[in-house]
């Protein structure tokens, strides 16, 4: 396994958290019914500290940030939950208080770059519209804002650059320039979707290097979305295991990735190919994720879990604590380092 | 990939080998229901269904009551029984009963309508898929032609062509056809050569299938949503052009009669008999916004990304793009 | 910019090069010229002097080389009505279908940005519905029954505007207001799609994101995205207005080169429909390079020269 993060002291995860999310739960109207894409789904994120909220593809964790933004698609609605940052709670307050808040306070930094720039203006208008925003600021300030703002994300000459569209530039500088936008104002949280998924090693390392010291320089809660678990080891000090819209670990990830408290957890760790024979049987978990509109009555995880039991069946396992900085979503978490 | 979530459905980018996207589309029952749901939509097919049926079976049923002159009746108001049942909608100068009129020109404005949109939905669709799933010069010839007759008024090269050839119903059936081939040549061959580049098609080709066979057999189910769409607002078009050129004189001519050659034999009369130009207008109004609204409602139902606006009950649709927390 | 400019005018030469050798071949492949551009009443003596002095007793090559060079000069004859030059006779009345045009495209395009994104800004409301209804009624209303409805309303029944003419600003209103329906209508839609499916682009969620307003959204972000669909088919319109013209103009009596060409054609003065069509060709060969124009300076991918 690769290098993991220093871990983080225990005071800091008791302190208040610049996000709390409770119960945040989101229904999506279809064709064929309603469907529940994320469950009582709850965290918190720290200042100066990245969370992982770690899944595999279509478990619900990109749908909770664009709920937590504000940004969901009209077929889905935040039916319950709070999200508490800076003592307001974003979901249920209205457009303009969240609309203040966006920029300032919370930030998205989105997956797919060239499409989430809009094309046809320059990258210096783009960067400078959240000073233009929130701040009132004049277009020539805001310029120069803009300018220090590329700089700080290490995009060569910006001075240069500010007239640019965003079609000329790479993959990496693109993202460079999300993220400027997203931290353009100090937001006290951060949340990156899947930031390096679309991008080669190098620029990764690159792109994760920067929110890094960002992080650090702003003491932003930086909140990471993937299904990549090496890129939860070395970056996170936090992770929330989720899995078909619900959240069934969440730990300090040197503790978790030591010794899971889920199948699922031990599953997906077990599934890492490191020190595999050739020739030998990788290891995966079997069956599927299940059908959104056919979850079953208990444990979402019954049908692929070793430990599986009648109470798995009937009974859903909520998130409780397990020891003192760790919380479980299974009947039995101490026999699964046996399983 | 699991895609458990019908949510907002992206047009599928991962095809499996040999198995269209014909799958994933509703059965008839469910567009039924998406039809159903949207009350307008479902009101303009009934219209429409009206209209055609009048057209096939109308003119057997008002026998000769568009063409039985009584000189005794001319020119008598509408809305009144006083002249009898037939004459309702009031009556022409030469007595001939209004309604029947109006029923006998909804067969002949059909009857040029219709053959030009199927004339040139075929023809067009034919060629803009076979030049889109070839590509090359074949495209680029086509996408010129149809640049040519796309970038001249159609009413214009109506007039021009019925100058020199006379006009007759299926001179003006082929001049009307002519001018529509570009809209469906252009939306075939982009869908075409956007399908052409598809992993299925490659696969295809390894079992052996020919290209006109590709086309037939994969390339066109999945084009004719799109083009049953144009179709539908084109026949608006091609009907408001032949009121149009019926209108100006070179369009049908009489003892025949259509709704267009109505209001324009009805404009001397303004001052004195105001319905022999107004009901003609309003029955292709009638037909015109139908089919528009039918169009319009077919452009949602047959796009997959768009469709999940049908299946939501209407009231709720809009309570979640107002201002609120949804977005 | 300009060399994509130049660019476009060689492409878009082409459709006006096809048009005058249509509207050449057109006349001669049908029978004997000399029947298109006299009376019916001309004798046998009349119809040869005319041929010889025309050229049409020429090689088909020659009379095609004739032809264009008096495109090029744009003399196409004297008009069987009046005797002056067909050209002159188009060129005079040119001025007046362009002003009426002008205007409508002007008021149709402002209309149609205004409601177009005040719907889009609440779609599926009742207003948005309500909206979406009328302008599709307004783009499938005939424009010449509107016209003789709107003269029967205002003119006969309520006397308010005049009937046919252009002496009084009034006598603008009910032309312009007949020409700009359907347009309006469809540019409407278009304008209200294109902002929806802008609105739903992943550039509007970021702008979002960074807290911009629901007006900075629509007005900035959407507008100029929606723009281009919207320009392509306000390109297809201004095309479509000739077609309305020469209703409108036939209706109201307007001195445009619509009721010039309808004159022509029942009164078969060829060489005058020839030059009108002609002078038609042109001003949309002209139009189509300054809708592109448009599109370059709107979107910079556009100005560059095409790149895989």
């Amino acid at each position: 396994m690769t290098a993991v993060a220093e871990p983080v002291p225990a005071e800091r995860t008791d302190s208040d958290p610049a996000l709390r999310v409770e119960g945040l739960t989101v229904d999506i109207r279809t064709i064929s019914g309603t469907v529940r894409a994320v469950d009582h789904v709850t965290f918190a994120a720290h200042r100066g500290e990245t969370l992982a909220l770690l899944g595999e593809s279509g478990c619900g964790k990109s749908m909770t940030a664009t709920a937590l933004v504000g940004l969901l698609e009209p077929v889905a609605e935040v039916v319950e939950g709070t999200a508490r940052l800076a003592d307001v709670d974003i979901l249920s307050a209205d457009r303009a208080t969240r609309r203040k808040l966006a920029g300032p306070e919370l930030a998205i930094v989105f997956q797919d770059a060239l499409t989430a720039l809009n094309p046809l203006y320059t990258v210096g208008t783009q960067l400078a519209e959240p000073f233009r925003i929130h701040h009132g600021m004049k277009a020539k300030d805001a310029q120069r804002k803009a300018v220090e703002l590329m700089a700080r994300v290490g995009i060569p000459q910006p001075q240069d650059r500010m007239k640019s569209y965003p079609h000329q530039f790479s993959g990496g500088m693109r993202q460079r320039l999300l993220i400027a936008m997203a931290v353009a104002l100090n937001p006290r949280v951060l949340i990156a979707d899947e930031p390096t998924t679309a991008l080669d090693v190098t620029v990764q390392a690159q792109i994760m290097a920067l929110l890094r010291d960002l992080r650090a320089e702003y003491q932003m809660a930086l909140v990471l979305i993937t299904h990549d678990l090496a890129l939860v080891a070395e970056e996170a000090d936090r992770v929330a295991v989720m899995y078909a819209g619900t959240i069934v670990e969440t730990g300090l990830v040197a503790e978790v990735f030591a010794a899971p408290l889920h199948p699922y957890t031990k599953g997906l760790l077990d599934s890492v190919p490191v020190n595999a024979v050739r020739g030998a049987e990788l290891k995966s978990i079997g069956g599927s994720p299940p059908d959104l509109h056919s979850i079953p009555q208990g444990c979402v995880y019954q049908a692929r879990c070793p430990l599986a039991r009648e109470v798995c069946r009937t009974t859903r396992p909520a998130l409780q604590a397990v020891g003192a900085r760790r919380k479980s979503a299974c009947h039995f978490p101490e026999e699964v380092k046996s399983a | 990939m699991s895609t458990q979530m019908d949510m907002v459905p992206v047009k599928p980018t991962t095809a499996i080998v040999g198995e269209p996207e014909t799958d994933r589309r509703p059965g008839r029952s469910v567009w039924l229901r998406m039809l159903v749901n949207d009350r307008v939509a479902a009101a303009a097919a009934a219209v429409l269904g009206l209209v055609f049926l009048t057209a096939i079976f109308g003119p057997m049923l008002v026998g000769d009551m568009a063409t039985h002159i009584d000189l005794d009746n001319s020119n008598q108001a509408p809305f009144t029984l006083a002249h009898g049942w037939a004459n309702v909608l009031g009556t022409d100068p030469l007595g001939r009963s209004m309604l029947g009129r109006l029923i006998v020109a909804c067969r002949t404005t059909l009857s040029v309508a219709i053959p030009a949109v199927v004339i040139s939905a075929v023809v067009g669709s034919m060629i803009g898929m076979w030049a889109g799933f070839y590509r090359g010069w074949r495209e680029t010839v086509a996408m010129r032609v149809a640049d040519v007759i796309m970038s001249f008024p159609s009413l214009l090269l109506a007039v021009v062509v019925l100058y020199v050839f006379s006009p007759s119903a299926a001179n003006i059936v082929a001049v009307l056809a002519i001018t529509r081939i570009p809209v469906y040549l252009r939306t075939a061959r982009a869908e075409s050569a956007e399908l052409s580049s598809r992993v299925f098609v490659d696969a295809a080709r390894t079992f052996g299938a020919s290209g006109s066979s590709i086309i037939t057999r994969h390339v066109l189910p999945i084009v004719l949503p799109t083009l049953l769409t144009v179709a539908t607002l084109d026949f608006c078009y091609v009907m408001l052009a032949e009121s149009s050129l019926s209108f100006l004189g070179i369009g049908i001519q009489p003892p025949e009669v259509s709704w267009g050659l109505m209001v324009s034999q009805g404009r001397t009369y303004l001052h004195t008999a105001w319905w022999l130009s107004f009901f003609p207008g309003v029955a292709i109004v009638i037909t015109t916004v139908s089919a528009t609204i039918l169009a319009a409602w077919a452009r949602i139902a047959g796009d997959p990304s768009q469709r999940w606006r049908l299946t939501v009950p209407q009231k709720r649709l809009s309570r979640f793009t107002k201002t609120g927390k949804a977005i | 910019m300009f060399p994509f400019v130049r660019r476009r005018m060689y492409t878009s030469a082409l459709p006006l090069v096809i048009v005058l050798l249509g509207v050449f071949l057109l006349a001669r492949l049908t029978g004997d010229p000399t029947n298109l551009y006299l009376p019916e009443s001309a004798t046998e003596a009349q119809r040869t002097a005319f041929a010889q002095k025309n050229g049409f007793d020429q090689p088909i090559l020659t009379q095609l080389v004739d032809y264009f060079k008096g495109v090029l000069h744009f003399d196409f004859g004297t008009s069987l009505r009046t005797g002056e030059s067909a050209s002159e006779m188009a060129l005079r009345a040119f001025p007046a279908t362009l002003q009426l045009a002008a205007t409508t495209m002007v008021l149709a395009i402002v209309g149609a940005v205004i409601i177009g994104c005040w719907a889009a800004y609440r779609p599926n409301s009742l207003a948005d519905r309500f909206s979406s209804l009328l302008s599709m009624t307004a783009a499938s209303i005939p424009d010449f029954w509107f016209a003789i409805t709107g003269v029967w309303l205002f003119a006969v029944l309520l006397g308010v505007l005049p009937t046919s003419g252009t002496d009084s600003a009034l006598s603008w209103i009910l032309p312009i207001a007949t020409l700009m329906i359907r347009p309006l209508g469809v540019l409407t839609q278009v304008v209200r799609g294109a902002i929806v499916s802008a609105l739903s682009a992943p550039y509007v969620r970021l702008a979002r994101s960074k807290g911009a307003s629901d007006f900075r959204v629509v007005s900035h972000h959407a507008l100029r995205n929606a723009a281009a669909p919207a320009l392509t088919v306000a390109g297809d319109l201004a095309v479509g207005l000739i077609n309305g013209a020469v209703v409108v103009e036939a209706i109201f009596g307007w001195p445009g080169i619509g009721k010039l060409m309808i004159d022509a054609i029942l009164q078969r003065d060829f060489a005058v429909l020839q030059a009108a069509v002609l002078l038609t060709a042109v001003s949309i060969f002209v139009l189509n390079i300054a809708i592109d124009a448009c599109y370059a300076l709107l979107d910079a991918r556009v100005r560059e020269p095409a790149k895989v």
